[in-house]
C-alpha cells in the first residue's frame, strides 16, 4: 500500500510533467466527547469526467434538493426545520462591519469557517522566499511515524521494550531470584507488558513567519471593494491558518489617513470609517512595529495590502519610500488593488506610482501587485493569491 | 481472506435449496469468504474485485476509507460479487441465525446477477481471472513506462462512462441473429407474412416463382418491386437497425488516434481496451441498484419468516431488518424503496390490477375492492426481475396505490428567512412527482458521441446531447487535456450551457451567509439555453459561442 508521503510526491511530479495537481488533502472530523473533536487527516481526490451538473435551475429561489420522504400528512405541512448555523450571535461590536460576515456570528465561527475554507485552498500555495531564522517560534508541519509507545495496543510490537518490560514485572513478581540463572519458563507476561509502537505525530520544525494584512478602511472602500479585499485577505489568513496549524503570527493594521493596529482578523475585516487615504501610515506603522519589536531577525515577513488604489499622496513618494525601507527585510510584499467599476479601464494611483517608480521591476522577487475588478469572483481572487505568493 | 467454515457453508447450502424451492435461480458454485472491516476497506475502492489493477486514485481512497473508518466505524454484512462463481464476503461474527437472514439475502443478489437481462453482457466473463490478468498487463507496462502508465489510466478513467453499454447489450442480445439479413429472406420471412400478411396461397406460388426464376438469370426482384414499390425502402431501414451503430468515444480512439498508430504507442491501447471492459462490466450494476437491493431485501424477508432453523430469533430478525429496510422521514433508502415496490408489484398483480379493467375503473373504493385472486404475482415478480432495470421499474410501477400506501411523499426544502432554518415540508404526495424525483437521482451519464462529419483536419469533434442539463463545468478542463492526450490533436466539445443573467448562478450557499443570495427572491425566469464550444489545443482550455 502506498504511504501518503508517496502520494504527494506523485503528486508533484505531475506538474513537471505538464498535468494539474490531483490531490487534495481533507479532514474527516471525529465527534468526541466534551467538545474535544480529534481530526484525522485523509487525502482525497476527484476523477472528472464529463458529467451532468446536478444544479437544478428551474429551482424557486431559497429551495433546497427535493428527496423521499414518508409518514403522515398533507401537501404543504411542515415535517420538520434544521438550523442554518448551529448557533447564533449578536456582535457587539462598534461599526457595521462591511465585509462578508456582515452583522452576525462572532470571532469563534471564523475561526472555524476560516479553518474549513482554508483546508480546500490549502494544496493551491506555498509562501515564496522562506528562510531559516530561528527556532524562536515554529511553523510546524507534521509527520507521522512510528514513535510512540503504547501499552497492550498499538500497530507494530516493539520486541525490545517487551522484553524488557516482561523482566522488569517479572523482578517486581520475583520470578527472577537468580539473575545469572534466569527461568523463562516462570515468567508471567501480562497484556500489559505488550509495548507497541503507534502512529504518532511529529513536529516537522521550519522557519516561522510573520504575515501583516494590511487594509485601507477609508471611506471611498464601500461595497464590493472592500468584500473583495477582505474576502482575498480571509483566504491567505484562513489557509495559513490551516497550512501551519495556526501556528503563523499575524498582525493587523487598518489606515485610513492614519493607520491603527487592530487585535484580530475579526475587527480587521469588520471595521469601516469614512475618512480620507494616506497608504503611506500603514506600511510606515509596519516599519516601526518592526523595528521596534526587532522582529525581522527572528521572523520571515510577509506583507499583504489590499486598497481601491485611491491615495491622497498623488505621487505616493511618501509611499514608496516606506515600500523600499521595507524591502530590506521582507519576504514578501503583495499588494492587492480591488478597481471601482466606475473607475474604468484608467489606472488607479497606487497602481500607477508602483508601476512608474520601478521597484515592481528592480524587486520584482520581493513586491508583487495585483489589479482586479470589484466584481472579482472567487476564481479570480484565488488567481490573484497565487500571484501575490508565487 | 478465508473461506468460511464448513458450518456455515453448511447453512449457505441449506438456504440455496429452500430459496431454489421458491423458484430463485442460480449455479450451484459460490464462494463464501471472511474478511475483515479492514480487508473490506481496501477492496471497496476495487469494487470489491480483489484482482482488480492497481492505481493510485484506488490508494487514495482506501486511505480515506481508513480514516473515514476510525472516525466511524461500520460494520457491512456482507457484499456480493457478480462473478463466475459468485464471490461474497463476511465479517466473521455473525450468529447462525443472522447467517441465515445475511444468506438469502446474498442469494438474492446471485440471482439477480444470474438472470436479469441486463447483466447479459457479464454472464460468459469470468471476472476475477479476467482482472487478474489485465493487472498483470498493466503491472508488465509500468514497470516498463512508469507512471505514464497512470497517466493513461486516469485519462481512459475520464471517458468510461461514455461507453455504449446499450448499445453492446442490443449486440449480446443479437448475438443469435446478427448475420446480415439476405434480401430473399426479408421478402419471404418479414415482407410478406408480416407487413402484406398475404394469403398462404399467394406465398406458395412466389417461392414457386423464386425458385423457377434461379435457374435462369433474371432478377427475381424486379417484379416485386414493380409490385411493391416500397419494398427497396423497408428493406435498407431493416438493415440499418440490424447494422453495427455507431462507435462510441472510447472505440473511436482507440480506431482513429493518429497518435495511438504509432508503433511505440500500442501499449496504451491495451490499457484503454481494459478500462473500457471493466467499465462495461460494472454497468448494469450501476442501473440496478434499487432493484437489486430490493430484490435481495425482499428475498431475504421472505424467506427467513418461513425457515424453521431460526425459530425464537425472530425478534432480533425483527430488529436487523428493520434497520436495513425502514422508510427514513426523510430521504431515500434503495433497500427499502426496492423491497416495497417488489411488495406491491406482487400484490397488485395477485389481485389481477393490472389489467384494463382495473385502469378503468374510476371509483376509488371499487379499485381498493377489485380482487380476481389471480395470486399469479409470485410468477410476475420473477419476470420484472428478468427485464427491467431501475428506470423502468421505477417509471412503470410507482402508482399512487403504492404512494397512499405507505405515505411515501416528495420531501422539500426551503430557506426560512425568519426563523435561519432549513425548513422541510411534504412537497408533493402525487405519483407522478414521486417518480420524477427518484427517476433524477438514477445514474445517467450524458450522451456524447464523436461527430464525424465535424471531426476533420485532425479535429476530435465530441457532441454533447442536449437534456436539460449542463455538464459540470469545472471537469470539462482535465476530461478534456486527457481526450486530447489520447486522441494527439485538438479536441472540441460542443454542449449546451444556461444564459445567466446579469448574476453569476451560484447555487450554492453564500461562505459567509447561507440564506443571503437566495432569500431576496422573485419567481425565476424560465432558463434559456446557448449552446457552446469547447476547444481543447495544447492543454489549453478556451469556449466560445457557437
Amino acid at each position: 500500500m502506498i504511504t501518503l508521503d508517496e502520494l504527494l510526491e506523485r503528486d508533484r511530479r505531475r506538474e513537471e510533467d505538464g498535468f494539474k495537481r490531483k490531490i487534495r488533502i481533507g479532514r474527516i472530523v471525529k465527534p468526541g466527547s466534551g467538545g474535544k473533536d480529534k481530526i484525522i487527516i485523509v487525502p482525497t481526490t476527484v476523477e472528472e469526467k464529463f458529467i451532468h451538473d446536478d444544479i437544478h435551475l428551474n429551482q424557486e429561489p431559497g429551495e433546497g434538493d427535493p428527496t423521499g420522504g414518508t409518514g403522515e400528512g398533507e401537501e404543504g405541512d411542515i415535517i420538520g426545520e434544521q438550523p442554518v448555523r448551529p448557533e447564533e450571535g449578536e456582535n457587539g461590536e462598534e461599526g457595521a462591519g462591511e465585509g462578508p460576515g456582515e452583522g452576525e456570528g462572532g470571532e469563534h465561527e471564523l475561526e472555524s469557517n476560516a479553518y474549513e475554507l482554508g483546508k480546500v485552498l490549502s494544496q493551491d500555495f506555498q509562501l515564496p522566499n522562506l528562510k531559516d531564522k530561528g527556532k524562536k517560534r515554529t511553523l510546524a508541519r507534521y509527520v507521522y511515524d512510528l514513535t510512540d509507545k503504547n501499552k497492550g495496543v498499538g500497530q507494530v510490537l516493539d520486541k525490545k521494550a517487551t522484553l524488557k518490560q516482561i523482566v522488569e514485572t517479572n523482578i517486581t513478581l520475583g520470578n527472577i531470584p537468580d539473575v545469572s540463572n534466569i527461568d523463562m519458563t516462570k515468567f508471567i507476561i501480562s497484556p500489559q507488558d505488550l509495548i507497541y509502537r503507534i502512529l504518532s505525530r511529529e513536529k516537522d520544525y521550519e522557519s516561522q513567519a510573520l504575515v501583516f494584512f494590511l487594509r485601507d478602511y477609508s471611506g471611498s472602500m464601500g461595497g464590493k471593494v472592500t468584500q473583495t479585499v477582505v474576502s482575498q485577505h480571509v483566504m491567505l489568513y484562513s489557509w495559513l491558518l490551516y497550512q501551519y496549524e495556526k501556528q503563523v503570527e499575524t498582525r493587523f493594521v487598518l489606515h485610513d489617513t492614519e493607520a491603527k493596529e487592530v487585535s484580530d482578523f475579526y475587527k480587521y475585516y469588520s471595521y469601516k470609517v469614512a475618512g480620507g487615504t494616506k497608504v503611506f501610515t500603514a506600511f510606515k506603522m509596519v516599519n516601526e512595529i518592526v523595528e521596534r519589536e526587532n522582529l525581522a531577525r527572528d521572523y520571515n515577513i510577509y506583507v499583504f495590502h489590499g486598497t481601491d488604489g485611491d491615495d491622497w499622496d498623488k505621487e505616493g513618494k511618501q509611499t514608496i519610500a516606506e515600500i523600499k525601507k521595507m524591502l530590506n527585510y521582507v519576504s514578501r510584499v503583495g499588494v492587492s488593488v480591488v478597481e471601482h467599476s466606475y473607475v474604468g479601464s484608467k489606472q488607479t494611483e497606487v497602481e500607477k506610482y508602483l508601476k512608474s517608480s520601478g521597484i515592481l521591476n528592480k524587486y520584482g522577487n520581493l513586491i508583487k501587485l495585483d489589479v482586479m475588478g470589484e466584481e472579482a469572483d472567487d476564481s479570480r481572487i484565488i488567481q490573484g493569491i497565487k500571484r501575490l505568493i508565487s | 481472506m478465508e473461506l468460511v467454515s464448513q458450518h456455515v457453508k453448511g447453512i449457505m447450502e441449506e438456504c440455496k435449496l429452500r430459496a431454489r424451492d421458491h423458484g430463485l435461480t442460480f449455479d450451484d458454485e459460490t464462494l463464501e469468504y471472511i474478511v475483515t472491516n479492514r480487508d473490506m476497506i481496501e477492496l471497496s475502492p476495487k469494487v470489491m474485485i480483489p484482482t482488480l489493477y492497481d492505481y493510485w486514485v484506488h490508494d487514495v481512497r482506501v486511505l480515506s476509507g481508513k480514516g473515514m473508518y476510525e472516525a466511524y466505524p461500520s460494520n457491512p454484512y456482507e457484499t456480493v460479487i457478480n462473478t463466475r462463481p459468485a464471490i461474497s464476503f463476511y465479517n466473521d461474527n455473525n450468529p447462525d441465525w443472522l447467517n441465515v437472514m445475511i444468506f438469502y439475502h446474498v442469494l438474492g443478489h446471485i440471482d439477480f446477477f444470474q438472470n436479469n437481462f441486463f447483466y447479459k453482457n457479464t454472464w460468459d466473463i469470468d471476472l476475477t481471472g479476467q482482472a487478474l490478468s489485465d493487472k498483470r498487463l498493466i503491472a508488465q507496462f509500468r514497470s516498463e513506462k512508469g507512471r505514464w502508465v497512470d497517466y493513461i489510466i486516469e485519462f481512459s478513467r475520464g471517458i468510461d462512462n461514455l461507453v455504449g453499454y446499450q448499445k453492446e447489450l442490443n449486440q449480446y442480445i443479437m448475438k443469435d441473429t446478427r448475420q446480415r439479413l439476405s434480401k430473399a429472406d426479408f421478402y419471404f420471412d418479414i415482407f410478406l407474412q408480416r407487413i402484406k400478411n398475404i394469403s398462404h396461397h399467394e406465398y406458395l406460388k412466389e417461392i414457386t416463382r423464386y425458385n423457377g426464376i434461379r435457374k435462369t438469370n433474371e432478377d427475381f426482384f424486379v417484379q416485386v418491386i414493380g409490385r411493391y414499390p416500397e419494398f427497396e425502402e423497408l428493406y435498407k431501414k431493416e438493415i440499418s437497425i440490424k447494422a453495427k451503430p455507431d462507435q462510441d468515444v472510447m472505440e473511436y480512439v482507440l480506431r482513429f488516434s493518429p497518435f495511438l498508430k504509432e508503433e511505440e504507442n500500442e501499449w496504451i491501447k491495451s490499457v484503454i481496451q481494459i478500462i473500457r471492459n471493466t467499465s462495461l462490466y460494472f454497468q448494469p450494476q450501476i442501473r440496478t441498484k434499487i432493484m437489486n437491493e430490493g430484490w435481495a431485501s425482499y428475498w431475504h424477508e421472505y424467506l427467513f419468516m418461513r425457515d424453521d432453523r431460526i425459530c425464537g430469533h425472530e425478534t432480533d430478525f425483527a430488529k436487523v431488518n428493520a434497520a436495513v429496510t425502514s422508510m427514513p422521514k426523510v430521504g431515500l433508502n434503495p433497500y427499502a424503496l426496492g423491497l416495497r415496490l417488489f411488495q406491491h408489484i406482487k400484490n397488485m398483480e395477485d389481485k389481477g390490477c393490472y389489467s384494463f379493467d382495473y385502469m378503468f375503473l374510476n371509483d376509488e373504493a371499487g379499485r381498493k375492492k377489485y380482487d380476481q385472486s389471480k395470486n399469479s404475482g409470485a410468477q410476475f415478480v420473477l419476470k420484472v426481475r428478468e427485464n427491467f432495470n431501475d428506470f423502468t421499474f421505477i417509471n412503470t410501477f410507482i402508482d399512487q396505490e403504492f404512494i397512499a400506501e405507505h405515505d411515501l411523499f416528495v420531501a422539500g426544502k426551503r430557506f426560512n428567512n425568519s426563523r435561519m432554518t432549513w425548513e422541510f415540508y411534504i412537497k408533493s404526495k402525487k405519483a407522478q412527482d414521486y417518480k420524477e424525483m427518484i427517476i433524477d437521482t438514477l445514474y445517467h451519464p450524458p450522451e456524447i458521441f464523436v461527430d464525424k462529419a465535424s471531426s476533420k483536419k485532425g479535429i476530435l469533434y465530441l457532441n454533447h446531447k442536449f437534456e436539460n442539463k449542463p455538464l459540470k463545468m469545472d471537469f470539462i478542463e482535465n476530461t478534456m487535456v486527457g481526450i486530447e492526450y489520447l486522441w494527439g490533436g485538438p479536441v472540441h466539445l460542443e454542449t449546451s450551457e444556461p444564459v445567466v443573467s446579469g448574476k453569476t448562478a451560484t447555487d450554492h450557499a453564500n461562505f459567509w451567509d447561507p440564506g443571503s443570495s437566495k432569500t431576496k427572491g422573485k419567481k425565476p425566469e424560465p432558463v434559456k439555453w446557448k449552446r457552446m464550444i469547447y476547444v481543447m489545443e495544447n492543454r489549453k482550455l478556451s469556449k466560445r459561442e457557437l
